[in-house]
């Protein structure tokens, strides 16, 4: 622990958890614009930010909780050097298999409407993903981006 | 009760049909924006569909599937979709998918204007 009484290398964490309703994805949205607000960023940085939460909320709606309604938690940190991690975690179906799930224009679900394309944004948008999955367990996707220098 | 963040005006010219997108386009508003242009297209049934994105203020891959799904709709109506106007936001995801590949995209409506 640090004396911001954080774990080591984090300067700030914020945690949200709400339903897995569609309307959520909009305030995903505004939270995640909201905390990092506070890296100063720039326009393209905050859009990309966004898109990636969307993203990520998308799937746990549609995908892990495809049949119910489950619990969503996102958990936000600004960590050393301008590095914002964040995670977002579902306690859904999970994925069987991760890299397949990966690929653009993959998708599970095509009476849906839906493009294949939301971890390919993710990924495009931030610098870093990690997925982890267990089926019957849940997904975590954390995402990380560096952000510019500016004050 | 619950506030819609996105919707669309339309206009006809001809067999031309304009729709013009509003705000945000997400999983959540992209199913009454689905209902409600289906409605549309099978009611005015246009040679051409075109979708101004000029106003589409966020746009995640949700999008992409409305867009895709109004060109597969329009291939079963006998017509065609070009997208009109995107934003830059818009524009980067149009090409993540690779969309310019597979329909017209331009850079402003037809009168010229955004």
């Amino acid at each position: 622990m640090n004396k911001r009484g954080l774990a080591a290398g984090v300067e700030n964490e914020m945690q949200i958890t709400f339903p897995s309703l569609s309307i959520n994805e909009g305030i995903a949205r505004a939270a995640a614009a909201a905390f990092t607000a506070q890296f100063n960023p720039t326009i393209d940085e905050l859009a990309d930010i966004k898109c990636a939460v969307s993203e990520a909320v998308t799937n746990c709606i549609v995908h892990a909780y495809r049949d119910r309604i489950g619990v969503i938690r996102i958990n936000f940190r600004i960590c050393a050097n301008r590095v914002l991690r964040i995670e977002i975690k579902d306690q859904g179906c999970g994925i069987p298999d991760v890299e397949a799930a990966r690929v653009p224009l993959y998708t599970t679900d095509p009476q849906g409407e839906r493009s294949g394309m939301g971890f390919a944004v993710m990924e495009s948008f931030t610098d870093r993903m990690r997925v982890k999955s267990a089926v019957g367990k849940g997904t975590t996707v954390t995402l990380y981006k560096k952000m510019s220098g500016r004050e | 009760m619950i506030k819609q963040n996105s919707s669309f005006v339309h206009q006809s010219k001809g067999d031309e049909l304009t729709v013009t997108l509003l705000g945000d386009i997400d999983h959540h508003s992209a199913v009454d924006l689905r209902r409600e242009l289906d409605r549309l297209l099978y009611a005015e049934r246009p040679a051409r569909l075109i979708l101004d994105l000029s106003s589409v203020e966020f746009m995640d891959s949700s999008g992409l599937g409305l867009i895709l799904g109004r060109l597969n709709l329009m291939q079963e109506l006998g017509g065609e979709l070009r997208l009109s106007s995107p934003t830059p936001r818009v524009e980067r995801i149009l090409h993540l998918a690779g969309l310019e590949r597979i329909l017209p995209i331009t850079k402003t409506t037809r009168d010229g204007s955004h």
